[in-house]
């Protein structure tokens, strides 16, 4: 029975200046200790600081480029990448780089709405639906189970078609309707497994009403899965965005986003331009692959089983 | 607290009985049968005194723990704390009474939430009851609860992954301590733990049961350990309690079969003795989801006859043995009646 080893409080310190969970400030919590495994991680280092960059591109689009997107010179129109402009030139004569780098917003921004989104609902819904059970779990699972079934991209491709002014909003709202099912059934799952846990009936044991039960018990312990979850939801969302505006169902011109650059070129005259695709795509593709690895080293960071 | 007259058993539990619903079906669910875990018990704790229950796994020693605290509820019967009925308590009512029931739970693993402190956990009931202990006084209460259960006032900022089984289940005592119960309930709080931990977590209980005076209910399925810590004994079966009484009374003068069975696999820890009797059961516990007619004991019972599968026999004394017994043929047998090697 000695004591633990004094030397793992060191890394308390460190732990604490992580802005995850409340409780890091206090020891080596288990965000604490996943936040000492993770920062040596390069799985995990290297894609959150693509997502740091996009993040700021995103913002300040005005930093990565001296050139505005809409100044464009139509006799330039899809020449090829050259000194000074590496990624060519898009079918209106302009710097496809200024366009990528300004079509960044729209994207990141689809993508946090819907993930945040899905995460409120997922988090209210699932823990009423895993904490109380019977019939309010049988009626909001079955109507996860509707919208579950629906298949994300044509089911936006029915409902955002009969939206006549696509923005950002339009396009976040209804892909919040369409995917939050899993992340929901993710949360119910997990706290169905804490309700049952001991440290629970111990809390109730105590005394504590189902309001603190929830809050500082099952939410707690039932939300990292999710969190891990989210991150590559967030990836998975912004594909889907421009998968969407690809097929001509998502954002419109003039709005900018990677889905709007890819499905700008005729495809007839893709063998010619390359580049008009492979920027643009280029881009959704480190940027998703950026948020699935952190996600899932997120994941195993986070995952008690496999420490 | 309650009852300041103190009169009377501190809890009087009386019939009770939790059958859990077998359901098939996903949305439209029908129950097929009911498995009968806990099927009618009564027994008294009075103040400062220690029960323990004992019984093979899964013939429902720990449900009937949650009954007595109400953490589930019983499908019939009843639990009074100081003469009131918990069943029919409203949430306020239980949440009083809960300050002065506590409980500790077998797997110390399970038993802490793993993403709060131990400060934190052990200070939760005082959170919840805030008149126990004035918010200023927790800090320094909580390092003299660490030391009491043997361990440092600075572990109060670690977290539950960081220690060892035993030190774990010292945390838990802490947690139920806090509160100052008047009964604790103790399912099976050492057999999670390694042999050389148990005795040490087991004493630690005699000591602090002798400083704060609680009672138990000390839940175990080895009648070894209970031994050393119970004023009285209770044997369960398939849901019942089979044979009640004094320590002393069940150890040296057991009446049921099965109490027999179970004292005679109990290793002596003295070499120079063998058993002269060792009685081992054929086959295994019955389902309780359809257990046998009559006594449910019968079907690796030696003794048993047509009678046992008609009738029930009741938890009375036959032949004035002094206790309480659940078997027709009640009568004692010398099955710690030992032979000297050598002689």
């Amino acid at each position: 029975m000695s004591a633990p080893d004094p030397s793992s409080l060191g890394g308390q310190q460190s732990a604490a200046e992580a802005t995850h969970g409340e409780d890091v400030a206090e020891g080596a919590s288990l965000w604490g200790e996943a936040w000492r495994d993770l920062r040596r991680n390069p799985f995990f280092v290297l894609p959150v600081l693509v997502i740091a960059v996009l993040t700021v591109m995103a913002i300040w689009p005005q930093l990565f480029t001296d050139l505005v997107p809409r100044s464009c010179d139509l006799s330039r129109s899809a020449d090829p990448p050259e000194a000074g402009h590496w990624f060519g030139f898009d079918r209106q004569g302009c710097d496809l780089y200024t366009r990528v780098v300004y079509s960044t917003r729209a994207s990141l921004l689809i993508g946090l709405t819907v993930t945040l989104g899905a995460f409120a609902i997922a988090l209210v819904l699932g823990s009423l639906s895993g904490y109380y059970g019977r019939w309010l779990d049988a009626v909001l699972g079955r109507i996860a189970d509707v919208f579950f079934g629906i298949p994300l991209v044509i089911g936006a491709i029915v409902l955002l078609t009969a939206v006549v002014d696509r923005g950002v909003w339009q396009v976040s709202a209804v892909l919040t309707l369409l995917a939050w099912p899993p992340m929901f059934r993710l949360m119910r799952s997990t706290v169905l497994s804490a309700r049952e846990s001991d440290y629970v009936q111990a809390a109730r044991a105590l005394g504590a009403g189902n309001a603190r039960v929830i809050i500082r018990h099952v939410i707690p312990n039932s939300i990292a899965p999710v969190i891990a979850y989210a991150t590559v939801f967030m990836g998975v969302i912004i594909g889907a965005e421009a998968t969407l505006t690809f097929l001509g169902a998502g954002l419109q011109l003039p709005a900018l986003s990677w889905g709007v650059l890819l499905s700008s070129p005729p495809p007839r005259e893709l063998l010619n331009t390359p580049h008009l695709l492979l920027f643009p795509s280029l881009f959704v593709s480190l940027t998703v692959l950026s948020f699935v690895l952190a996600g899932d080293t997120l994941r195993d960071a986070l995952d008690p089983k496999l420490r | 607290m309650a009852d300041p007259s103190g009169a009377g058993p501190l809890l009087s539990v009386r019939g009770l009985t939790k059958h859990f619903p077998l359901t098939r079906g996903v949305v439209f669910q029908r129950t097929i049968g009911h498995v009968r875990a806990v099927d009618g018990i009564d027994f008294d704790l009075d103040p400062g005194e220690t029960l323990g229950l004992v019984g093979e796994s899964g013939c429902g020693k720990s449900t009937a723990a949650r009954l007595l605290l109400r953490l589930i509820e019983p499908t019939s019967g009843e639990v009074r704390y100081r003469g009131e009925d918990l069943t029919g308590m409203s949430p306020r009512e239980l949440r009083q009474m809960r300050r002065n029931v506590q409980i500790i739970f077998q797997d110390p693993y399970a038993s802490l939430d793993p993403r709060m402190t131990v400060g934190s956990i052990i200070a939760e009931g005082w959170e919840i009851h805030p008149e126990v202990m004035p918010r200023g006084r927790r800090k320094e209460e909580v390092g003299n609860l660490l030391e009491r259960v043997g361990l440092e006032r600075a572990h109060a900022d670690r977290f539950p992954h960081q220690f060892s089984g035993g030190q774990r289940q010292r945390i838990g005592i802490a947690r139920a301590l806090a509160l100052r119960p008047e009964v604790l309930i103790l399912d099976e709080p050492v057999s999670a733990l390694d042999v050389s931990v148990q005795a040490q977590v087991i004493n630690l209980l005699e000591e602090l049961q002798a400083e704060y005076g609680f009672a138990a209910v000390f839940i175990a399925h080895d009648l070894s350990v209970v031994r050393h810590i119970s004023d009285r004994v209770a044997v369960m079966y398939l849901g019942k309690i089979v044979e009640i009484g004094d320590s002393e009374a069940i150890y040296e003068r057991p009446t049921h079969p099965y109490t027999q069975a179970l004292l005679s696999a109990v290793p002596s820890a003295d070499p120079t003795v063998e058993r002269t009797t060792r009685i081992r059961l054929e086959g295994d516990v019955p389902s309780p989801a359809s257990p046998p007619s009559g006594c449910s004991f019968r079907t690796r019972c030696w003794k048993a006859d047509e009678r046992c599968a008609a009738e029930e026999p009741e938890l009375v004394d036959r032949g004035g043995h002094g206790h309480p017994s659940a078997c027709h043929y009640a009568e004692p047998a010398d099955v710690l009646g030992v032979r000297r090697l050598g002689s």
